[in-house]
């Protein structure tokens, strides 16, 4: 890991005007995308901007019919959290798959969803639940804020303050996940609101995406044999040495079937 | 740059300094020469440099030390002594819970923070509960044993 200068701001505006004046700075939240990626060198900010500090970006409270998590509450919070269990136990189960124990006790949500890996699980949440990502600038929807692989709509000094969910009738998350790391080899997500499903599948491709096949398919009939003709094509998808191209387009159909199956 | 970061580590209050980019563990095993902890991969998949933050499992090597400014750690130092050991020491030491020992403390401070969290553990639970431990030795058989032994004796 190359040095780096550290900041430990009390306030948001403190943050980003540390930001502003940092040759390449970057924040840190629970560091378990950071740090491994300093120590190989992948990243080497001058300056690394500590959000631990920041008031009122952790914790999980329910606001008029949606479920808000803050940035810096971390996978374990989430997994455990009674009021996530009362408003959408599918992200209890997503949380509680992220990783291993001891990633989940530093990890955020904030840190996963700013970082848009290909194969994390919360883009996947948040794509199907249509959640709005706030910041200390804006709100953003969902469906404007993963761009790419590791891209998203955040300006470079952009912090997240929180996530809001609606909370909605049904939801369910299904990973197959890398028997090494748990990172979703792929992983569906799937939620129902008066009749309407979304599909969000992470880890096949290179950003997550919602799948409007499967959802037209499933809001006329929701069963797993409507998905029975839906192919989805492998050139859009992942091959690794975790899983080939194909393989990956015939699991997201297999994966899909499973989510449906529970939430029957 | 130095910086200095202040903690307590096994109930000692210590204040150390040290490079911004020194890991938990480098503080640990280098400045406090606390070497019980062990590094395995140093990229964050192994577990055998876990300790407790704030009395949460946590991979050292993936933690700067200034982010443990004002924490509280234990490392397997401090949980049992060769005459007086934690119950997680004593069931691993029955079940022959190891063989090398390279990964055991990092299994055992894992195990303990999962026997904390967890109301009931069975074996499915406890290997699932442990999979940010690898141990290259074992098998696992006999570590799931001792924990879930030792689960029974804290809870006494
Ligand atoms: C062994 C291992 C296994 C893992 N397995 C999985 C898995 O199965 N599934 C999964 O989804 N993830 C997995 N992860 C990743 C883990 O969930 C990370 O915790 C997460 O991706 C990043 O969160 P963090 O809080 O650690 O962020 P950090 O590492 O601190 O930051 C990551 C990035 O996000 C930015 N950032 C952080 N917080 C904010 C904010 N509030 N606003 C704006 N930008 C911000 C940082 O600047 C940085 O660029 C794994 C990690 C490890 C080490
Ligand atoms: S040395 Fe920290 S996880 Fe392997
Ligand atoms: S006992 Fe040798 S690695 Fe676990």
């Amino acid at each position: 890991m190359y040095e780096f200068t550290y900041h430990k701001p009390q306030t948001i505006k403190d943050a980003i005007s540390l930001f502003a004046k940092a040759d390449d700075g970057i924040y840190l939240a629970g560091g378990h995308t950071l740090i491994p990626a300093m120590k190989v060198r992948l990243r080497a900010p001058t300056d690394v901007i500590d959000l631990s500090a920041l008031d009122g970006l952790s914790g999980i409270h329910e606001e008029s019919g949606a479920l808000v998590i803050g940035a810096l509450t971390t996978h374990d919070a989430v997994a455990t959290s009674e009021v996530v269990a009362r408003a959408i136990p599918a992200l209890n189960k997503l949380a509680a798959g992220i990783g291993d124990a001891q990633v989940r006790n530093r990890g955020t949500i904030g840190g996963s969803v700013a970082n848009n890996d290909p194969a994390a699980d919360y883009p996947a949440g948040l794509m199907a639940l249509d959640a709005t990502i706030r910041t200390d600038r804006r709100e953003i929807s969902v469906d404007d804020f993963f761009t790419a692989m590791f891209e998203t709509a955040l300006e470079e000094d952009e912090l997240i303050r929180s996530v809001s969910f609606p909370i909605v009738e049904s939801a369910t998350y299904i990973k197959f996940p890398s028997p090494a790391s748990r990172y979703a080899t792929v992983g569906v997500f799937i939620s129902r609101q008066g009749g309407q499903v979304r599909v969000a599948i992470t880890g096949a491709a290179a950003c997550v995406f919602r799948c409007t096949e499967m959802e037209t398919a499933l809001s006329n009939n929701f069963a797993e044999d409507a998905l029975d003709s839906i192919q989805l094509n492998a050139d859009d998808m992942n091959g690794d040495m975790h899983a080939s191209a194909e393989y990956r387009a015939h699991l997201c159909v297999v994966m899909a079937k499973r989510a449906v199956a529970s939430l029957l | 740059m130095s910086i200095t970061v202040s903690l307590i580590v096994n109930g000692k209050a210590v204040t150390q300094t040290c490079l911004e980019n020194t890991t938990l563990v480098e503080l640990i095993r280098e400045k406090l020469q606390l070497t019980g902890t062990h590094v395995g991969c140093d990229t964050s998949q192994c577990g055998a440099c876990t300790v407790h933050m704030n009395g949460r499992a946590v991979k050292a090597c993936t933690v700067l030390a200034v982010q443990a400014e004002g924490a509280e750690v234990v490392t397997i130092e401090g949980i049992g002594v060769a005459d007086n050991l934690h119950p997680m020491q004593s069931a691993f030491k029955e079940c022959h819970g190891l063989q090398c020992g390279f990964c055991t403390p990092g299994m055992i401070m894992a195990a303990i923070d999962l026997v904390n969290q967890k109301a009931e553990l069975d074996d499915q639970s406890i290997r699932k509960g442990l999979e940010g431990n690898i141990c290259r030795c074992t098998g696992y058989h006999n570590i799931v044993e001792a924990v879930g032994r030792a689960a029974a004796r804290m809870r006494e």
